[in-house]
Parts: structure tokens; sequence; C-alpha cells
């Protein structure tokens, strides 16, 4: 039941920061955004059992992802947007 | 109006789809052929308390050395592109220097990310993780010994040697296994030792942590080449 109700909360807020991260009008919240859909995704697969997959996720996926993309987003930051 | 209605139908078909799926599964109760004959024979036959590791390293390995591959030919790729935008990388840079929380705590952090990433991978064999997870974890360390002192620079040439070095003793480890073991990357080259201790099943902790070296060197060297290039401020 708890599952249940926590797979429930955990999949609704991965959607909500995924359209976060698809409608927002400032890119730096859309790379949170979209490590943060990473982060629920990570607790996600660690619930089902899958902790290699979830380590996997949260390291590469929120950690490392959204570190590049931040770089990248300084990096354009003047030129465009 | 004409995209709307494409896009609607997209999604109603998408929806008919997943509601078809949902409504005709139901877990299997029992493991199929494959699951089965590894879930029986792991153990015995690979030695190693980790399944998954098991799977990955010893009877996917040849994926895994895939894997690897795609892994160096992006960051390869990443370097290169990097590398002809950066002219002149010894010149002085004027970065916004960081603030003392980040500076103290990088100095005691930076040690226990590596030390975790070290265990992740020297312990793939018993816990959850491994190669590609220790060395994303080291590479973070490095990224945050980078954001704390942006002035200075990792050596790409000690990255460079320690990466090829260790993809190269992969592919002896499992050239190794060709002639001593039952094939192409398999463990039984070292003795499988006791099951559930560091020093078992075979070569799999050295595979995966050489893969984690490799790994690490790949994308510290990556975040290394994407810092040099930041905007001076």
């Amino acid at each position: 039941m708890i599952f249940n109700l926590l797979a429930i909360l955990l999949g609704i807020s991965t959607i909500v920061f995924a359209l976060v991260a698809i409608y927002t009008k400032k890119l730096i919240f859309a790379i949170l955004a979209t490590g943060g859909v990473s982060l629920f995704a990570s607790i996600l697969y660690l619930l089902m059992a899958a902790p290699d997959v979830a380590l996997t996720e949260a390291a590469i996926g929120s950690g490392l992802t959204t570190l590049i993309f931040l770089f990248i987003l300084n990096k354009i930051k003047e030129e465009d947007v | 109006m004409y995209k709307k209605l494409l896009v609607f139908a997209t999604i109603f078909i998408l929806a008919g789809i997943f509601l078809k799926l949902y409504q005709n599964f139901d877990g299997s109760k029992t493991l199929n052929k494959t699951a089965s004959y590894y879930a029986k024979n792991g153990a015995s036959e690979v030695g190693s308390t980790n399944i998954v590791t098991a799977i990955v390293v010893t009877y996917r390995g040849f994926d895994t050395l895939g894997e690897v591959t795609i892994l160096f030919v992006a960051a390869a790729i990443i370097g290169f592109f990097l590398k002809t935008n950066a002219k002149g990388t010894n010149r002085i840079r004027n970065l916004r220097f960081s603030s003392e929380i980040m500076i103290t705590a990088s100095k005691i952090l930076m040690p226990i990310m590596f030390l975790i990433g070290a265990y992740v991978f020297v312990n793939g064999h018993l816990s959850p993780g491994g190669g590609f997870q220790g060395g994303a974890i080291i590479a973070s360390g490095v990224a945050f010994f980078l954001l704390a002192n942006p002035t200075l620079s990792v050596n790409h040439k000690v990255l460079s040697v320690l990466e090829s070095t260790s993809g190269l003793i992969f592919v002896l480890l499992g050239i190794a296994g060709l002639i001593y073991g039952g094939g192409f990357l398999d463990n039984r080259v070292l003795p499988l030792g006791k099951f559930g201790t560091l020093f078992s099943a075979g070569i799999i902790p050295l595979v995966y942590s050489f893969i984690g070296l490799k790994v690490g060197a790949e994308l510290s060297n990556i975040i290394s080449s994407l810092q040099q290039i930041q905007k001076e401020e």
C-alpha cells in the first residue's frame, strides 16, 4: 500500500518536472528540472529493487548530465536566448 | 489546426496502445528460461554475489566491451571538437573566484568522493554498482574540484595514458580468458575464491576496476575540456 502510494507520488513528480523542463522559459530551470526527473526516476528504480540502475541514473543522469548542461549553458549564454 | 489534429491523433493512438498493454499485463510469477539459468547457476559458475555484475561482466562481457568503446568514441569526439575552439590554453585566465565554503568543502569532500567511487567499482561483484557508476562518481569528484578551483586544470596527458592503459588491460584480460578460461572475458582465469569475499569471482574485480578507471578518466577529460572553454568573467 505504502509502496504503491510512494510509487504514484514519485511518478507524478517525475511527470511534473518533465513538464516544467519543457514549458519553462528560463533555460536554467529547464536544466535543473531535467536533473530532478532523473533523481525521482532513480528513487523509483531503487523502490523497484534495481539498485544498480538507480546508482547509474543518480550518478550520470542527475549528476554529470546536469553539470555538463550547466557548463554548456554558461558557454552559450551571451550568444543566444 | 491540421498540425494540432495530428498531435491529438498520435496521442490517442499511443494511449490506446498503452491501455492495451496495461490490460494484458500480468506479472509473470516465474522467471523465464534465461533468467532462471542465471539465477540457478550464476553463483556456482561465476562466484559473484551481485548477479547483475555476473551477467554484465562475464555472461555478457562482450556487450560491456562495446559500451566502453561507445563511451570512448563519444569522449574522443567531444575532446576533438572542443580542442579546436580552445586556442592558447596557457593564457592567463581571469575567472570568478569560488566562495570560501566551496573551497573548504571541496578539501573535505573530494577525497571522500574518490573513496566512494573506488569502493563502488572494487566491490562491484559484492554490492550494487560497478565500473561505470564508480567512474561517474570519480568524475563528479573531479568536477567538484574544478568548480572549487577554477584556475587549476587537470593534466590531460595523465588522463589519456590512464584511459588507454586501462582499456588495453581490459582487452588483454578478455584474451587471457580466451586462453586460460572458457572464452572471451571468462572470469575463471583466477580461482573463484570464497563466495562473498573481496578477492573472489575470478577476474571480475580486476575487470571492473579497470573499467572504472577508464570511465572515470574519460568523463573527467570531458569535464575538464568543458571547463577550459568557459567564458571568462
